[in-house]
């Protein structure tokens, strides 16, 4: 659906940022874009939406180049919600905020109020909507960013560190949203340092670093190889590193990446339960 | 004496229908490391700002009861007489990065505070090297990433040599690396002698390094204590406060009977404790 080829980008002609990246997206697919501070992820997902155009390379979107679409012809189909979202908020109540894009997009009033109704109570803003977004706190205005792109369900949607100042309980229901406009058949990219996140929601990984793609597949693959780790300043996440300690002193827990149910069973089982 | 005191503190935004802070008793003792925690727009952030006088000197409000941080009370003393002594990370670094290149935005809070130009430049060099900025050195601090601004606001703020770092989410833009890296100095600072009061959702990376952990909810202080105590209570998940998932198997081996001897705060640790049980 989307082919992003051989992608090269400098800001103002002279701090690179994408050296060469390459990358196809389908219909539906869940994609999670991780790597080091400065690898060019947030590059890469403003060139989705064109607000940032390539160098050298080309962005295809069924079959077409992008480059003679405008961003406000590109958000109808690819939503991006930025990393900071002091960016991207710019009206003076939440509740305007989230109707704008829902009546740029042509929905009735009606169904634009219940869209925007229903997608806050998903993210835990009900009781805000007549607040302004710059009296809210840091947690509570990423997700009024999330709610403006999510509300109106765009084909692909792209996510710059959606989890941004968000606890355990909105981080649950953000997964949950996400997996619901999944089953929907949309597409979602997410960027994100919480590995966790990742294990839990995403099925295929992207690996950045130094302005490249360093590995692109399975989430399981991609994150348990050492090297891939190293030269994309990954760490292990606390369940697997759990594991790897128990592996080596109890041989039938599996040394890979883990979810806490399988672990919680694996423990209880060396305990002599279950 | 304290170095930070709340007495009885509240405090309601401008034009807020509710209090961000509801009576909120606190003492910090010099040398702590204090992890703040609790549910988005629990009020972590006014919390912060209480500390170095941003509330209510620029976030303007109502305000009940008193914050008092090295014998001077918030109330009576500016910004800048505070400064010295808790130096804040924000939330959101961008807001905090006001010079046109890195370097300068290090030595810009030192200057301010009068300190000695050979000591400016010792402290500006040693924390672009710890916090690995050297190829930003020259780099205006609005267009680099979201990660590489938060290392900036973090030299920026340690280069005050606060008596208390605040820092508001300090990791939540980092790369995992980085984010070890920065607690490891963090953690490494307050063995020495600063004083770290640090908010944080992801309480797998630092509650190793806490003495104490304080979580909040709806404006006010719920649980107060070693963080084996308070990350093993209910009242977290309650909440929706995400506890280490080394310490959520220790609380579902609980559940079945299976007790292991303390509560693990790593993944490492619940390895040694499976395995000494299993050898009992
Ligand atoms: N506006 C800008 N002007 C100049 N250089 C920039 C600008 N924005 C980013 N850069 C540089 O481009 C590179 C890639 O930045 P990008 O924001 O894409 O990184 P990222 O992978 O999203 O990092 P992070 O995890 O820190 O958000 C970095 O070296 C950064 O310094
Ligand atoms: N400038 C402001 N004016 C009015 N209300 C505010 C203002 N800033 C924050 N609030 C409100 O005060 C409460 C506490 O906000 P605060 O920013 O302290 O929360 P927080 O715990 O830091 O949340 P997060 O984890 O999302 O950053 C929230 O209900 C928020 O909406
Ligand atoms: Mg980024
Ligand atoms: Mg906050």
């Amino acid at each position: 659906m989307i082919f992003l080829e051989n992608v090269h980008f400098a800001y103002d002609g002279l701090y690179t940022a994408l050296r060469g990246v390459s990358l196809q997206i389908d219909e539906g697919e869940l994609i999670a874009i991780v790597g080091s501070n400065g690898a060019g992820k947030t590059t890469l997902v403003k060139h989705l939406n064109g607000l940032l155009r390539p160098d050298l390379g080309r962005v295809i979107l069924d079959g077409v180049d992008t480059k003679h679409n405008s961003v406000a012809e590109l958000a109808r189909e690819i939503g991006l919600v930025m990393q900071n979202p002091d960016h991207q908020l710019f009206l003076d109540s939440v509740e305007r905020e989230v109707l704008f894009g829902l009546e740029n997009l042509g929905y009735s009033k009606v169904e634009a109020k219940e869209r925007c109704e229903r997608t806050l109570n998903n993210l835990g803003l009900e009781g805000l909507s007549e607040r302004s977004p710059f009296t809210l706190s840091g947690g509570e205005r990423k997700r009024v960013a999330l709610a403006s792109v999510l509300a109106t369900e765009p084909r692909v949607l792209s996510l710059d560190e959606p989890t941004i100042g968000q606890d355990a309980r909105q981080k649950e229901n953000l997964a949950k949203m996400l997996g619901e406009l999944n089953k929907k058949g949309k597409a979602v990219i997410v960027v994100t340092h919480d590995i966790e996140f990742v294990i839990e929601n995403f099925p295929r990984t992207v690996a950045m670093a130094d302005g490249r793609i360093v590995a692109d597949g399975p989430t399981n693959s991609v994150l348990s190889n050492n090297e891939v780790l190293e030269r994309c300043s990954l760490t292990r996440p606390q369940l697997t590193e759990a594991a790897r300690c128990l592996h080596n002193v109890f041989p039938e827990v599996p040394e890979r990446l883990t979810l806490i149910d399988d672990l919680e069973a694996v423990v209880v089982k060396i305990l002599g339960g279950g | 004496m304290p170095l930070i005191e709340f007495a009885d503190f509240s405090f309601k935004y401008l034009g807020a229908d509710s209090l961000a802070l509801r009576k909120v008793d606190l003492n910090i003792e010099e040398g702590e490391y204090v992890v703040l925690t609790g549910p988005s727009g629990c009020g972590k952030t006014t919390l912060c700002r209480a500390i170095n006088g941003l509330v209510p000197q620029f976030h303007r409000g109502y305000i009940a009861g008193n914050v008092i941080v090295d014998g001077k009370n918030t109330r009576e003393h500016n910004v800048a007489e505070l400064a010295p002594i808790a130096g804040l990370v924000f939330q959101q670094p961008e807001n905090q990065l006001v010079t046109l290149n890195v370097e300068r935005e290090i030595a810009f809070g030192p200057e301010n505070l009068g300190v000695e130009r050979k000591e400016i430049r010792r402290r500006v060099e040693e924390l672009i090297d710890m916090l690995d900025l050297e190829h930003l050195r020259e780099k205006h601090p609005h267009e680099m990433s979201g990660g590489e601004q938060q290392r900036v606001a973090m030299a920026a703020t340690l280069a005050l040599k606060p008596k208390v770092l605040v820092a508001d989410e300090p990791t939540s833009n980092l790369d995992p690396q980085s984010a070890v890296t920065i607690l490891d100095l963090i953690a490494d600072l307050n063995r020495r002698d600063m004083t770290v009061v640090l908010v944080e959702h992801r309480l797998d990376l630092v509650s190793k390094d806490a003495s104490r952990v304080v979580l909040m909810d709806k404006g006010s202080i719920v649980a107060d204590g070693e963080p084996r105590e308070v990350l093993s209570m209910d009242l977290c998940q309650e909440i929706g406060v995400g506890i280490p998932k080394a310490t959520q198997i220790y609380k579902r081996l609980k559940q079945r009977g299976f007790n292991l001897d303390k509560v693990p705060l790593t993944g490492a640790e619940l390895a040694t404790l499976v395995q000494e049980v299993k050898q009992r």
